[in-house]
């Protein structure tokens, strides 16, 4: 089939891109190579609206093995160990199939991580509703968490935390994003970058079939009548399959048979190929009849673009091809040496011992089109006069009934609950944490890992916004007891041709940038989802940020239930009062507007680094962070936890209770100390110019606020946990 | 009248379970399958007892619940 | 005292399990599916994940693998044979226990602690204990217990149940049931008592630091009871 511009179009390329590819290879592609342009100059392989920007993230430190450019970042966590992680999306495939899309964006994050040669160790996610009211949500979320299930579950992987929101602007567009970590031997990592000409090129795992071929190509028009039946199809995940060949290749990873190891996500195997021998500035030569297909007739160019799920390609050292098939034998997986590395610096494809592609790698890669698109900054919206004499008329007690209840503060336990989080035997602190927490196999570390976005914050203020999701996984991670190392970052959003949601990306990334720099706790990996939008509505912005952090000893990790009557209780950081974009200021007083709350660098890192001083001084019996719904939606989840109440203190701050308790200042933590070590957290706080306000005292059955307001603890996880599972059962 | 539908995975979608089936069916013994491919099914008593307007309900049913049309397809393959 | 693991294609608790045997003594081995005999051994314990993906029915095509043969002559020849979760799926499907296992009732997977009672200790793998009611986890969609009237009166004649759901004081009462298991059965014996299926699974439960530690008592009991 002849290509034109036509047919380039439909693909999703642009007019200029379609000239640019004619320019370089000095011809008109042929309809499989054109596939192969498309594929890798589209903005999921390419990162073309984003590179200019992300390149400004900090993505190096100490404690970085491998940033940004690999199948996943790697961190340093001592004693020759490493963590592997990243998140990425699996937006657009949920929305169409949630159980399905959900599944296979669990399936995809796994296996960046072991083809790394990791074992997976723990799973998270991120996902995002439209409104309850929405007729769409209730299945979707069902169809999601099933999903994440389903796989999770059968990989034998924990899923030990995550986080879920409803928002009206996900209405049409909802977001999964998936976070897997995995453990290796610091000096048994596997990468990408394939060396060494005439090695053999191995595919392994699932049969190649016309999955998720991209829409464009059935447009077409090249394909005969049935097009219902060759309609392009959500990949269906093989979670057994995944799980042999997860075992298959830590096996012959133990080995030093592989030289470079890729798996096949988006576009398959067109950039798994592409990618090593570009890494390894090297040529690949392919012979597609050598490709285990499911289906018959296969096209080189349905098995170039095809997405099928659970495989691999492997690049071998010479000699060692039996001694690998042997093990994937062993596992019933397919085997297949499908081509070698050459020095033409070309991909080419071999089809009925015809050329069917050559296409000089540098075209695909470093030329591919990179763009500086047009943005616009928000402005710092002005604060909100909210008048103080109307909190008059709110009750505490029914207040606090709405925010406890609210859909995104509410108990999730009905959706952890479904998903295994304690097999592999080393999971300590469980989902609803503040961070999930797995020991380190047979050590005495733990690592903690949590997952964290704000997009009411960053739609208010992309840049304010962006800086405090890298705080709040900051805050959640020392609020265990972890020293954060590094984070990942899932970036969702609109359009990126829109200036308004070009903008947003901008400042938010930039929020991110400053905020990981300042922590120290730079950005590894991560993954940009555009054109989350229906007609001309984008998304909030919504960058999703996974944090990871090192508990030396696990025996001193900290969680959130209150432990003991007559403890005290401690707010850590200055409580200023502001409630514009609180959901107090949103849900109760119904006023959207207004900046979100201001991000204060130097305290976050402070306050945050002087309570991880307390937590390893043995000094602190419970902790939390203070996030949505301010210091009461936090006290009151550690007292349901705890199953014991509190007494505040006669309130000694200049500012009204309401403001007091439901404001969302950055930068605070709830602790939980015994009375002997007031004198000593009192010194080091002082020492530290750390500002904290004494709360109250851990007393029996009840939350008592002032003189007017007692809630009961049962009253206080009623309101907490009855919503979703009402929600879920009418 | 009952009618039976069976939904079946489209060609093309990938089906692990047949996959899986196959491979055991193969070490169990049964040697010369080709391809195995699991499906559901359905009986289902509707009031109405023209066969006709039974089918439009049910392939209604099999439209709206039974099927997922993204991977599936269905058949009506008995009216009694 | 010697213990042996089968690793199926998708167990995934296998490794849990060889983790708690050996750290109460056991000499434990992991035996793969397509070996054709057991090696020497006092307990095969079949484990839980999801053998074969769950496909077709959970256990089903495990239950017809080349071990599976050698496991059966061992437990018809008296030798102690424990299926945790699919373990137990994979027992019942080969006969070596009786009844079924459903889809939990309200067709969701379960993953949180729960109570079991122990109903009877004339046997090799509660013999001695000094409790009764035990917290263990449960991780399963399949787990709902059933059985025909008849099997069910055999099964009760012969004080088959092993263990039932129940709440921390050993009610056992239907809102304790999580899956909904025919009377509460969370795991049952065969007629002679050596093979014991069971949903709940003790090797995530023993640690402090873990869910709990009641699954340290049991493997304790049981290795003393072997020896």
């Amino acid at each position: 089939m002849e290509v034109n511009e036509k047919i380039a179009l439909d693909h999703g390329l642009k007019k200029g891109e379609y000239k640019k590819i004619c320019d370089l290879l000095k011809r008109v592609p042929n309809f499989t190579e054109l596939g192969i342009f498309s594929a890798m100059w589209n903005e999921h392989c390419s990162y073309k609206s984003s590179r200019l920007h992300l390149k400004n993230l900090p993505t190096s430190g100490k404690k970085v093995i491998q940033g940004p450019g690999e199948n996943a970042g790697v961190i340093d966590i001592e004693d020759g160990d490493a963590i592997v992680f990243k998140i990425e999306s699996h937006n657009h495939p949920s929305f169409i199939e949630p159980y399905q899309g959900a599944a296979t964006g669990v399936g995809g994050i796994m296996r960046d991580v072991f083809t790394m040669g990791a074992r997976p160790i723990a799973n998270l996610n991120s996902i995002h509703f439209g409104s309850s009211q929405h007729k769409k949500t209730k299945n979707l979320l069902r169809g999601v968490v099933h999903g994440i299930g389903g796989y999770g579950n059968c990989m034998g992987v924990p899923t030990i935390a995550g986080q879920t929101s409803f928002d009206s602007s996900y209405n049409g567009n909802i977001l999964v994003n998936a976070m897997t970590l995995g453990l290796v031997k610091k000096n048994k990592i596997f990468y990408s970058k394939a060396a060494g000409l005439n090695k053999p090129v191995i595919y392994v795992g699932s049969k190649t079939g016309r999955d998720g071929i991209h829409g464009a190509s059935m447009a077409s028009a090249s394909f005969d009548e049935k097009i219902e039946e060759k309609k392009p199809t959500v990949q269906v995940g093989d979670p057994f399959t995944e799980k042999l060949l997860l075992e298959a290749c830590l096996e012959l990873m133990a080995g030093d048979s592989i030289i470079a190891i890729q798996d096949m996500g988006a576009a398959g195997l067109t950039s798994s190929s592409i990618e090593m021998a570009s890494k390894g500035n090297l040529g690949i030569e392919l012979n597609l009849n050598k490709v285990p297909c499911r289906e018959s007739k296969m096209t080189p160019y349905e098995i170039m673009l095809s997405e099928s799920q659970e495989r691999m390609l492997i690049v071998l050292e010479n000699g060692k091809e039996d001694l690998a098939k042997k093990i994937f034998d062993k596992w019933d997986l397919d085997f297949a040496v499908i081509g070698k590395t050459t020095n033409t610096k070309n991909i080419e494809l071999y089809y009925d011992e015809k050329q069917v592609a050559s296409i000089p790698i540098n075209t695909l890669v470093e030329n591919s089109p990179m763009y500086d698109r047009k943005w616009k900054k928000t402005k710092l919206p002005k604060k909100n006069l909210i008048k103080k004499e109307q909190f008059k008329k709110f009750k505490i007690k029914e207040v606090l009934n709405k925010i406890l209840s609210n859909p995104n503060v509410c108990s999730k336990e009905w959706i952890w609950q479904q998903y295994d989080h304690t097999v592999m035997g080393d999971t300590i602190q469980k989902p609803g944490g503040d961070s999930g927490v797995v020991r380190v196999h047979g050590t005495d570390k733990a690592v903690a890992a949590t997952v964290d976005s704000s997009a009411i914050y960053c739609w208010a203020h992309p840049l304010t916004g962006g800086k405090q999701v890298v705080c709040e996984s900051w805050r959640n991670l020392i609020s265990v007891g972890a020293t954060p190392i590094a984070i990942t970052n899932c970036l969702n959003f609109g359009s990126p041709e829109k200036e308004e949601n070009m903008g947003e990306f901008v400042e938010c990334v930039q929020g991110i940038g400053e905020a990981s720099e300042y922590l120290k706790f730079p950005v590894v990996s991560g993954n940009v989802s555009f054109y989350n939008q229906t007609k001309e509505i984008g998304i909030k912005p919504t960058p999703s940020i996974g944090g990871v952090g090192l508990i030396k000893n696990y025996k001193q990790m900290i969680t959130m239930d209150f432990k003991e009557i007559n403890n005290l209780v401690l707010v850590i950081g200055k409580t200023e009062g502001n409630l514009d974009q609180s959901l107090f200021a949103r849900n109760i007083l119904n006023e959207k507007n207004g900046p979100p709350p201001e991000i204060n660098l130097f305290n976050e890192k402070n306050n945050g680094e002087t309570v991880l001083q307390l937590i390893k001084g043995n000094l602190v019996r419970s902790a939390h962070d203070v996030s949505i719904g301010g210091i009461i939606t936090a006290v009151s989840k550690m007292c349901i936890k705890g199953n014991i109440g509190i007494e505040f203190d006669k309130p000694k701050y200049f500012m009204s209770e309401i403001e007091y308790l439901f404001s969302e200042d950055q930068g605070r933590y709830v602790i939980e100390i015994e009375p002997k070590n007031l004198k000593k957290v009192e010194s080091i706080l002082n020492k530290n110019s750390v500002h904290f306000d004494k709360l109250g005292k851990i007393t029996d059955k009840n939350m008592i606020i002032n003189g007017k307001t007692k809630v009961t603890i049962d009253e206080l996880r009623s309101y907490n946990t009855n919503w979703l599972k009402k929600y879920m059962s009418t | 009248m009952k009618v039976s539908a069976i939904i079946t995975l489209k060609k093309d979608v990938l089906d692990p379970q047949g996959k899986v089936i196959h491979q055991t069916l193969d070490g169990m013994g049964f040697k010369g399958v080709n391809e195995v491919r699991q499906g559901k099914y359905f009986e289902i008593d509707v009031k109405e007892n023209d066969p006709k307007k039974a089918q439009k309900i049910v392939e209604d049913m099999c439209n709206k619940l039974l099927a997922n049309l993204v991977i599936e397809n269905y058949k009506i393959i008995e009216i009694q | 005292m010697k213990s042996a693991v089968i690793t199926f294609p998708g167990s995934n608790c296998d490794r849990d399990m060889h983790v708690a045997l050996t750290k109460f003594g056991f000499k434990n081995q992991m035996v793969w599916h397509n070996d054709n005999e057991l090696p020497k051994t006092d307990l095969v314990v079949l484990p839980g994940g999801f053998s074969y993906g769950d496909y077709l029915r959970c256990g089903s095509m495990a239950s017809k693998s080349k071990i599976m043969q050698s496991v059966i002559n061992f437990a018809k020849s008296g030798g102690l044979v424990m299926g945790i979760c699919n373990g137990f799926q994979i027992l019942v499907e080969s006969g070596l226990v009786p009844g079924v296992l459903l889809r939990n009732k309200y067709l969701e997977f379960i993953c949180k602690n729960i109570f079991v009672k122990i109903d009877n200790k004339d046997n090799p793998y509660f013999k001695n204990l000094d409790k009764e009611v035990f917290e263990l986890h449960i991780a399963h969609n399949e787990g709902n217990y059933f059985c025909s009237n008849d099997q069910l009166k055999e099964i009760q004649d012969n004080n088959q149940v092993a263990i039932y759901y129940c709440n921390d004081n050993g009610k056992t009462e239907e809102k304790f049931n999580p899956n909904g298991s025919l009377n509460n059965i969370a795991g049952i014996f065969n007629k002679e008592k050596n093979v014991l299926g069971m949903m709940p699974h003790p090797e995530r439960m023993i640690d402090k630091s873990l869910s709990g530690e009641d699954g340290s008592l049991f493997f304790k009991n049981l290795l003393n009871n072997i020896k």
